[in-house]
């Protein structure tokens, strides 16, 4: 048999039951994989010591005949979703060794459903960043080039996936965190619609941005995973209460001859190209939009001014609302507690224990976040930037007049370099460009690999955008194009990757 | 600390005008709390459970867990706007208010802020003379309450000086409406009465409404006082306090007072009154000095991302106004005329802040005479001494069980008012006291013709005044009967006995 580190989750899925393989044998494949390359990656803080024993419970099950789709299948987990029997530290100090009482939503409806948690992953400091370089637990590195970023917040689940460490893992995106680590690692990620996934146990960083999603290999297993953490979750307010459809069965049909005949793609002229993008980038871009315009599709352009105040506007309410969702952490409850010498009021204790306990990114944007909704400037800073949002949103319900759905670059480049653009914010910040749109506007968005950058070799990704609440278009028109490109490649990009 | 100078109240409201402004706390009594489903403290019955029992992730604040409205909340908190006669808000939002401290477990206090769900309403309160006077209503708001500090080791009780601090998060999250007033011109001399008639008013209200214990003294029912004076003749606002603690109908009254005339001795002495929070001292009767409190305060409100806003159908409305409980002024009409009080009756009651007591009294069975002349006697004379409410004292159920043994001539007055004595101190119920104490009276007439017979023979001339036709004379045999009886007799039977006795021979 294959190495089954090497196959996407639909395909263990089908030989599980086919009783080919055991869950057992699958997740230990990973464990092995996990023990032989992530010292070098570094994608998990965890690893879960009781896989193997879900597995084998799967396993009973699957015999039984209790358990079936992907129970069985081993998935990965970002840090900053709760679990019950694993450390949940959104990457922070401020929660070393801190275990929930509760699962995520999310997590426990992947428990129910069979999957195996393999353990969780790397991410920066409360998914703050976009290279998880502000993790307080270290550098993940990028499987294509050890010297670069996996891209972030979300790192270690895009790493594990493209270094074979997991077939599925979840994530979760403010601004991008699941989509531009997927398009520097040559994985699929995807951010659904605001309320199409619970964030009930996800360690909030917006809550209005928030989103949690699927990070794949396929864009298939994208909407597998995406069946079984999706819907309504009454723990969670801002939850949409409607019924969805399969988002597997809207893959599947992209995979079908003229799935995107007639399908209008609206090409974004201010997040096409031009200043701060790679040429290599905008070269896989226009090749991929030429392949689905051969398959039928049509291309029109559309455009959205007030996209260029898209991340002035994200980096005032995003640290607004992180200033406050933060402000739990201060030792009385859970977590760290660090008590200075003499008699510390509580004050000192908990002045002490954020001074010790968060890192310069987290402190930056707390000070930025309570600047902004200070008395006298509320509506100079964090009142404009909800106006800004509220045109962003216009400009979204304008283009999708023109256009089913939205493509642009995933990230402006291609992994850069550890360390070089870790002491400039601005610069970083710059890298959530194409991202962070569809968070304001709570609109879904998919990355998926659209080639290697001539200059650098290294993956690029293609975003497409759908109005809200119309996810299954992603996965119809991801897996059409994802096709298109694996035929002209002749395989997975990931097989393209150095070996570790 | 030493007293601080007082004006003469008389005096102080010859040169200033007080302004007024409530803020009170209605603790809802819903089954859960107001964004999770872990059990309400305040609800029937959930009093006083073990410290830390009552509570979920989100009452700890842990990372990850988020609140979920309370559609129970809701309707009570519209009910409520319905009752003070605002409108409601088609549309109304949760904010933020952010600020640490370690009784709040999130650090930040879900509320609302600029939209809250009932506002522009007015309510009607009835004077201790009859006169209406009414209170015109700013705003209704659903908040969530904080966590409990307990300061250990310290003198105070503050948390100054104290060597550590417990924190009891039961009470994070409990449901609250906060009910906000606008300022109140015109109470003038009876603005103390004006603030006891208001706060009772509302206690009265959440009761009818059912949607509340409204137990003042288990925090239930939380006043705020602001009061202001500005000189006679001045349009602008003078600078207030707010008054906090203040937890009964009577501490309204006398804080009041005490601020009027603390701040006019400042004022004629040509002082100013700074703007701050002050403590109202029960035992003592004076408010101390607080933190100051300036509009500046920047609590960072912002719009709760976490929840939606709350959009209440006009059918809910609509249903719930129809069942709103009868206005009060119709209630009151209503049950003078069932009870047969006279005018001046019926104010002693109302006045005492005593209408609910009479009529759960009367409902559990007793006469309306009886329950009022015990609620408005011996309970609110012992509620006086001790400085407390009389319903903290004893239940309605319990008053009417004792008037019952009275009626039934198990008790005379003088017994029931021990065995009340007994229930007071927890002795248990009025028939478990008389059990324990013995209190019974002594009904068995072979007793108290043995003790009648020993008066006789110590007063042998009795007889011979009563047949003479000095029937009083019988008072002094009367009386050394039931001193032999420790009061355990019935004094009326006595007295048959003795006449008896007298015209029998």
């Amino acid at each position: 048999m294959s190495d089954l580190t090497r196959l996407p989750a639909s395909e263990l899925a089908a030989l599980l039951d086919g009783g080919e393989v055991s869950s057992v044998e699958i997740t230990r494949a990973h464990l092995d994989r996990i023990a032989a390359v992530d010292g070098d990656v570094h994608a998990f803080l965890h690893v879960n010591e009781k896989a193997i024993e879900t597995a084998e419970a799967v396993d009973a099950a699957r015999a039984a005949g209790t358990a079936s789709g992907l129970a069985g299948v081993p998935v990965a987990i970002k840090d900053v979703l709760c679990t019950l029997d694993m450390p949940s530290t959104s990457g922070s100090k401020i929660l070393e060794g801190w275990v929930p009482p509760y699962d995520a939503t999310v997590v426990a409806r992947m428990r129910r459903a069979g999957l195996v948690p393999l353990g969780k992953t790397n991410m920066d400091e409360f998914a703050m960043g976009s290279s998880t370089e502000h993790s307080a637990y270290g550098n993940t590195h990028n499987p294509w080039d050890l010297t670069r970023i996996p891209g972030g917040s979300g790192g270690g689940s895009a790493a594990a996936l493209a270094a074979f460490e997991a077939p599925l893992a979840l994530g979760s995106d403010t601004g991008g965190s699941i989509r531009q680590p997927a398009s520097v690692t040559g994985t699929v990620g995807m951010k659904p619609t605001y309320g199409g996934v619970s964030r009930y146990g996800a360690i909030a960083l917006a809550s209005s941005l928030d989103q949690v999603g699927p990070v794949t290999r396929t864009v298939l297993d994208a909407g597998l995973l995406h069946d079984v953490i999706g819907g309504h979750d009454p723990h969670d307010s801002t939850s949409i209460p409607d019924a969805w459809p399969s988002f597997a069965d809207a893959a599947r049909a992209g995979r079908r001859e003229g799935s995107v005949k007639g399908l209008r793609v609206g090409v974004v002229s201010e997040l096409a190209g031009g200043e701060g993008f790679q040429p290599g980038v905008v070269e896989r871009f226009q090749e991929s939009l030429a392949l689905l315009e051969e398959a039928g599709a049509e291309i029109v352009e559309v455009s959205a001014p007030s996209f260029q105040y898209a991340i002035a506007a994200y980096y005032l309410i995003l640290p607004a609302e992180a200033s406050s969702n933060l402000a739990k952490f201060d030792s009385v409850r859970f977590g760290l507690r660090v008590t200075p010498d003499g008699q510390p009021t509580v004050e000192d204790v908990m002045s002490a224990t954020r001074e010790a306990g968060f890192g310069d990114e987290v402190k930056r944007r707390i000070i930025l976040g309570t600047y902004a909704l200070s008395a006298g400037y509320y509506d100079a800073y964090y009142g404009s930037a909800q106006k800004v949002r509220t045109l962003i949103q216009r400009d979204f319900a304008a283009a999708f007049e023109k256009a089913d759905v939205l493509a642009t670059p995933s990230a402006p480049t291609t992994a850069f370099p550890l360390g070089s653009k870790v002491d400039d914010p601005l610069a970083m910040y710059l890298n959530d460009l194409t991202t962070i749109p569809a968070n304001l506007a709570g609109v879904p968005g998919i990355s998926l690999p659209s080639g290697l950058a001539s200059e650098d070799g290294l993956p690029v990704g293609i975003q497409f955008m759908a109005p809200a609440r119309e996810d299954a278009r992603l996965y119809t028109v991801g897996a059409a194009l994802e096709q298109l490109l694996e035929s002209r490649w002749g395989g997975p990009l990931l097989a393209q990757a150095p070996s570790l | 600390m030493p007293k601080p100078d007082l004006m003469d109240f008389d005096k102080a409201l010859e040169l200033f005008e007080p302004v007024l402004g409530f803020e009170v706390h209605v603790e809802l009594s819903t089954a859960t709390k107001m964004f999770s489903d872990a059990p309400n403290p305040a609800a029937p019955g959930g009093f006083g459970a073990a410290p830390n029992t009552q509570i979920t992730p989100l009452c700890l604040g842990l990372p990850g867990s988020l609140p979920v409205v309370n559609e129970k909340a809701i309707e009570y908190s519209i009910s409520l706007g319905l009752a003070l006669g605002c409108q409601i808000a088609p549309s109304s939002r949760f904010a933020r208010k952010n600020y640490f401290y370690p009784d709040l477990a999130k650090n930040y206090q879900i509320s609302q802020y600029d939209e809250p769900i009932a506002f522009e309403g007015s309510v009607e309160i009835e004077l201790e003379d009859g006169t209406a006077f009414t209170i015109p209503i700013e705003r209704a708001h659903m908040e969530e309450d904080a966590g409990k500090l307990t300061h250990m080791g310290g003198s105070t009780g503050r948390i100054h000086g104290a060597e550590y601090s417990l924190v009891d998060y039961n009470r994070a999250g409990v449901p609250l409406v906060e009910i906000v007033t606008k300022p109140i011109f015109g109470a003038e001399h009876r603005a103390p009465e004006v603030g006891k008639a208001y706060v009772s008013t509302i206690r009265d209200m959440v009761r009818a409404l059912g949607i509340s214990e409204a137990r003042m003294e288990r925090g239930n029912l939380r006043c705020d006082a602001n009061v202001s004076l500005r000189p006679r003749g001045q349009e602008k606002l003078g600078t207030r306090t707010e008054t906090k603690n203040v937890n009964s109908f009577r501490s309204v009254e006398r804080a009041v007072r005490y601020e009027i005339q603390r701040q006019a001795a400042i004022l004629a002495a040509g002082g100013t009154i700074t703007q701050e929070t002050r403590h109202w001292h029960e035992d003592r009767g004076v408010t101390s000095a607080g933190r100051p409190k300036s509009d500046a305060d920047d609590y960072r409100y912002f719009p709760e991302p976490d929840l939606l806003p709350v959009e209440p159908s006009p059918e809910l409305i609509e249903q719930l106004r129809a069942a709103l409980p009868e206005a009060p002024a119709v209630r009151r009409r209503r049950l003078q005329e069932a009870w047969g009080f006279t005018d001046l009756e019926f104010r002693d009651v109302k006045n005492a802040g005593l209408l609910v007591e009479v009529e759960e009294t009367v409902a559990a069975g007793a006469a309306p005479a009886q329950a009022r002349k015990w609620w408005t006697g011996e309970i609110a004379r012992i509620a006086n001494t001790r400085s407390a409410e009389p319903a903290e004292l004893v239940s309605p159920l319990h008053v009417s069980e004792l008037i019952a043994l009275i009626e039934s001539g198990d008790l005379t007055d003088r017994l029931a008012r021990q065995v009340l004595e007994g229930v007071i101190e927890g002795e248990g119920r009025p028939s478990e006291v008389v059990e324990a104490r013995g209190l019974k009276v002594v009904s068995d007439d072979g007793a108290l013709i043995a003790a009648i017979d020993e008066a006789l023979a110590a007063q042998p001339d009795v007889l011979e005044k009563i047949r003479d036709g000095k029937v009083q004379a019988a008072g002094a045999v009367i009386g050394a009967v039931m001193k032999a009886m420790r009061g355990q007799a019935d004094a009326a039977r006595v007295r048959e006995l003795v006449l008896e006795r007298a015209t029998g021979e």
